[in-house]
């Protein structure tokens, strides 16, 4: 019961908090939480290819880079629809990914995660040497995009509720995905490539789909970020970046549903309030890994999932 | 549920902090603790902390809170800490970041927000140029000047042939153009290096090849260090190296040591400056950080806080007003450690830049030392294109 | 560009991959036998790097500094693999990957508590501080030299250790089946310490050869930590002798993408369109000879498991 209930509360709690917000003076948590749920993007696009797929990338911050650095160019040359600017970032995300995921996905395992670092690295390194978008002191987009249909500019609340109706709607469609016949195809797949192969399945087809498809998401991600912080650089790209989607997701829970939001909520929380205490606030979110590794194989979603399987 | 538990948490801190918050004057610190900045983030808050011992925490007589963050060099994380400084905390004043981009990053918020930015280290071009705005305050210098300084004193020294490197991000190339605009001579080559690179035995090869008379060089951070360690051990000790003072300061030259003898370098200030308040700085500082000479990062932010001290001070405490606190920023009347100096109108220094040269003090300890006044009363080359 | 140029950037190439060598040795080996990805080794070469940076300063003495680093360096990863490591060896991949990062973030803290945020001082052995006039015309670094023996001697040693002794056995037995080595009464567990130690000792000596050439301080294990898994990939994970021929490539090539590429792009682009090019290609010529590699080969140039 309680399961189900919980995310159309979650749901409503999120609509209403920039309305509730300003009584607390908790102005700036709310675009604390739109930061957060477009990290939630990003990580629920990785779980989908990570968790269902088994296809480490360490490349995932090169597809956000690419989402924003399309709303970039876009901007550059004049244009300012916030709807076009987000379904060029998701089209042009979704090239990118095609092209790095048919070479990569030839390799496995360790491979693979490295060949993806290496496509990311190239992007960032094209992306810290580009002079007309600012190069590495990165650019930034002064007057915000546009939403048309009366609802003004994409800033302040409305890109709140926006990313929020973004976020559940990717959440629910790829959560519908995970459990369609795709779904049970691509898990087959991590769990035994041979066998599928055996049985007939396009493995390698199915795999990049997938890998199509997160890399679009990351790049609908990056472009509502870059919305988000009015500035993009380089350093979204940085592979730390993607090292830490990767965290997120594996604290979070692989392949589960509630996974990948937890995961983010959890280490982005922590990573802000630990900074407001303390310099040295890396080490205790080294130890929470090691800890989670030890103790919480499957993740945290698994802890609070007494049910105990994947759904 | 986790979501809302926390954001309880967080009522209760902000709740916690706003009781004992009888309206102090809240200046906003965004630090490079850790990340690629992390040793000139720790000389800015040296130099910061030294500023609010010796005004007792207080701005101009008015007790301040200055909250201290770190940001770890990332811009993004920079402007999510200047949202929470602005719509939490409501701060007064600005400052911190080590790099440009993190300053680029984040002036757009606190000029909507009207909050001043006084910047205790980069000057970006664009703020100095098309992007100028009444609330940023270059208090330390125009990124390009440093390398112009450079520029005349490699013409001074009558180099004819020199070779220039730089990492490969626009910002290496503006610094190479700022050197440019006052060379005179022929350039053999221009390298331009990855961003991050450890080993640079091709890059000195090529210029063992090319034969200069002198190398100038903006390889800031670990680079640099990186950079003067291998030219050294290469065998190219005879050719004179030029760099500005990022390349050159007391952190370079701790980590380097010997390898830096005889590196000449530009700054707008020296800490064997003899101005009365700098006596008073460096000597302050060396006994609070166990004898270590301040750099130019710690002499900048100790220059920042005592600018916001005047201000506020001749505003009578009154920071609300902020086009008054705009008008006393801009006298730029306090005891500046670099002596005194005027702004243009974008906000950024009319001032000397000296060359220092790395030699050995009294005690055998490595360090800069004053050589002579390269430009007097130099201003950036952008002010023109500033429309404010 | 004269033969003299060319010897030059060739000996310049093999330097900075027998560099690259010494850290990927370590990682190789630890991924290879003991199927562990770590990526604290990037943190065992800083921590090596500053214990020998501190003693040489203390003590005068280079050499003591070096094995003194690592002495230190492998009680260190000796309490690491008990504490952490041991518990993650049957593990998959993406576990190790999330605990030795883990690693690193409390490594950086501790080493910043330890020494200060600013980088140390790491100077070079008088001895070999300045040149050696290998040809008439040149002149070349003697630490540089040093380091190309040690990586050399390293490669050596490796290779002498794992196809020549009984403990280079014990330690195939382990990796190519664990549970049969176990059967015939091999103690794994302790091949595996052992294996862990030497790795950790490489990595500690990576990083106190590469002090006085490069800044000691935070992230310098990250930063070098990405070349070198590209060496073991390009190598094939576990192949030691894919590891050195991995590295030279890459040292080869990536000096060469810096050394050549901007001036034969020069000579045939535009003087701007060269200029920006030039370096951005140069820059990423290692993950583009990665990408090459994997592409034609997907298990790396030496696949060390059929």
């Amino acid at each position: 019961m309680l399961i189900r209930i919980f995310p159309w509360t979650l749901l409503l709690v999120l609509a209403l908090f920039p309305l509730v917000a300003p009584l607390f003076d908790f102005t700036y948590y709310v675009g604390f939480v739109r930061h957060l749920l477009i990290v939630m993007i990003a990580a629920t696009s990785l779980n989908f290819i990570l968790g269902y797929g088994g296809m480490a990338a360490l490349g995932h911050a090169g597809f956000i880079g690419v989402g924003a650095y399309t709303v970039v160019a876009l901007v550059d040359a004049g244009f300012t629809s916030a709807w076009g600017a987000w379904a060029t970032a998701l089209i042009v995300s979704a090239a990118f990914a095609a092209a790095i995921g048919a070479v990569s996905l030839r390799t496995q395992g360790v491979y693979f995660l490295m060949l993806t670092l290496a496509f990311s690295q190239m992007l960032y390194y094209l992306a810290v040497s580009l002079r007309t978008y600012g190069g590495d002191d990165g650019y930034g987009l002064h007057t915000p995009l546009t939403l048309g249909l009366g609802l003004g500019d994409a800033q302040g609340r409305i890109l709140y509720w926006l990313v929020l109706a973004i976020a559940a709607l990717l959440f629910a469609f790829l959560n519908r995905v995970a459990v369609s016949r795709f779904g049970y195809a691509l898990r087959g797949v991590r769990e035994n490539e041979t066998r599928m192969a055996a049985l007939g399945y396009p493995v390698y087809w199915i795999k990049f789909t997938a890998f199509t498809v997160a890399g679009a998401v990351a790049g609908l991600a990056g472009a509502l970020l870059a919305c988000h912080n009015r500035f993009v650089s380089p350093s979204l790209m940085h592979w730390t970046e993607s090292a830490t989607l990767l965290v997120i997701v594996v604290i979070g829970g692989l392949g589960r549903r509630w996974g990948a939001p937890l995961g983010a909520a959890v280490w982005l929380t922590l990573a802000e309030v630990l900074k407001l205490y303390t310099d040295y606030w890396r080490w205790p979110l080294g130890l929470l890994l090691i800890l989670i590794v030890f103790f919480a194989p499957k993740g945290m979603a698994a802890l609070l999932d007494n049910r105990g399987k994947s759904p | 549920m986790l979501k809302l538990k926390t954001a309880t948490l967080t009522l209760a801190l902000c709740s916690a902090l706003n009781v004992h918050a009888a309206d102090p004057i809240k200046v906003g610190v965004a630090l490079d603790i850790s990340g690629p900045f992390a040793t000139i983030g720790a000389e800015t808050r040296d130099g910061l902390n030294l500023a609010i011992e010796r005004l007792n925490g207080q701005l101009g007589g008015v007790p301040t809170e200055f909250l201290q963050t770190d940001f770890a060099g990332n811009p993004e994380q920079a402007n999510q800490l200047v949202n929470r400084y602005l719509q939490r905390d409501k701060i007064d004043f600005f400052t911190g970041p080590v790099a440009s981009n993190s300053a680029l990053a984040v002036g757009p918020a606190l000029f909507a927000a009207q909050v001043p930015f006084l910047s205790s280290n980069p000057g970006p071009s664009q703020y100095a140029g098309k992007q100028c705005n009444p609330y940023f305050f270059g208090v330390s210098y125009q990124n390009d000047t440093y390398d112009e300084a450079a520029g005349k004193v490699a013409n001074e020294k009558g180099y004819k042939n020199m070779v220039l490197i730089a990492p490969n991000y626009p910002a290496g190339k503006d610094h190479l153009n700022g050197f440019k605009r006052l060379y005179k001579g022929a350039i053999k080559d221009e390298i331009y290096t990855k961003v991050g690179q450890i080993d640079y035995a091709a890059e000195i090869a090529q210029i063992r090849a090319a034969k200069p008379d002198a190398v100038f060089f903006f390889l800031p951070a670990a680079m640099g260090i990186n950079f003067i360690k291998q030219y050294v051990g290469g065998g190219l000790k005879d050719i004179p190296m030029i760099a500005p003072g990022f390349s050159a300061d007391q952190d370079v030259i701790a980590a380097v040591g010997e390898p830096t003898m005889g590196l000449y370098n530009t700054a707008h200030w020296a800490h064997d400056l003899p101005v009365p308040a700098n006596v008073e700085f460096v000597a302050a500082f060396r006994k609070k950080y166990d004898g270590r000479y301040p750099t130019v990062y710690a002499a900048q932010a100790y220059d920042v806080i005592m600018a916001m001290d005047a201000a506020v001070r001749e505003v009578d405490g009154k920071v609300s007003d902020r086009a008054a606190v705009l008008a006393a920023l801009k006298k730029a009347n306090f005891k500046s450690v670099r002596g005194d100096f005027s702004y243009g109108p974008n906000h950024f220094p009319i001032q000397n830049y000296y060359l220092r040269v790395v030699e050995k003090d009294a005690n055998g300890q490595l360090t800069n030392k004053l050589v002579s006044t390269v430009l007097e009363k130099h201003q950036d080359a952008y002010v023109g294109e500033c429309q404010m | 560009m004269d033969a003299i140029f060319l010897i030059e950037q060739l000996l310049n190439g093999l330097g900075y991959g027998l560099m690259l060598f010494l850290l990927a040795a370590g990682l190789t080996l630890v991924f290879g036998i003991m199927d562990t990805m770590n990526l604290a080794h990037g943190s065992l070469y800083m921590v090596g790097a500053y214990i020998a940076a501190q003693v040489h300063e203390r003590s005068g003495s280079f050499v003591g500094a070096v094995f003194m680093a690592m002495a230190a360096t492998v009680v260190i990863a000796f309490v690491l693999e008990m504490l952490v490591v041991r518990r993650i060896y049957s593990r998959g991949h993406l576990a190790q990957v999330i605990a030795t990062f883990g690693i690193i973030l409390i490594a950086d803290d501790l080493v910043k508590a330890i020494w200060g945020p600013a980088p140390m001082l790491a100077s070079t052995p008088a001895a070999l501080a300045g040149p050696v006039q290998l040809l008439a015309e040149l002149p070349y670094p003697a630490y540089r030299l040093a380091m190309l023996a040690v990586g050399l001697l390293v490669a050596l040693g490796l290779y002498l250790l794992v196809n020549h002794t009984r403990i280079g056995m014990l330690v195939r037995a382990g990796a190519s089946n664990r549970a049969m080595a176990e059967c015939m009464g091999v103690r794994v567990d302790g091949v595996f310490s052992f294996i862990f130690a030497l790795g950790a000792a490489l990595a500690a000596l990576a990083g106190a050869m590469m002090g006085p050439i490069s800044a000691v301080q935070i992230g310098m294990g990250e930063a070098i930590l990405i070349p070198a898994l590209v060496v073991i990939v390009i190598g094939g994970i576990g192949s030691i002798r894919g590891a050195f021929v991995a590295a030279l490539l890459v040292g080869l090539v990536d000096t060469a993408g810096r050394a050549f590429l901007p001036p034969a792009l020069r000579a045939v682009l535009p003087p701007a369109l060269a200029a920006d090019l030039g370096p951005a290609l140069a820059g990423i010529a290692m993950y583009v000879l990665m990408a090459a590699v994997l592409i034609l080969k997907p298990a790396g140039l030496f696949p060390a498991r059929a």
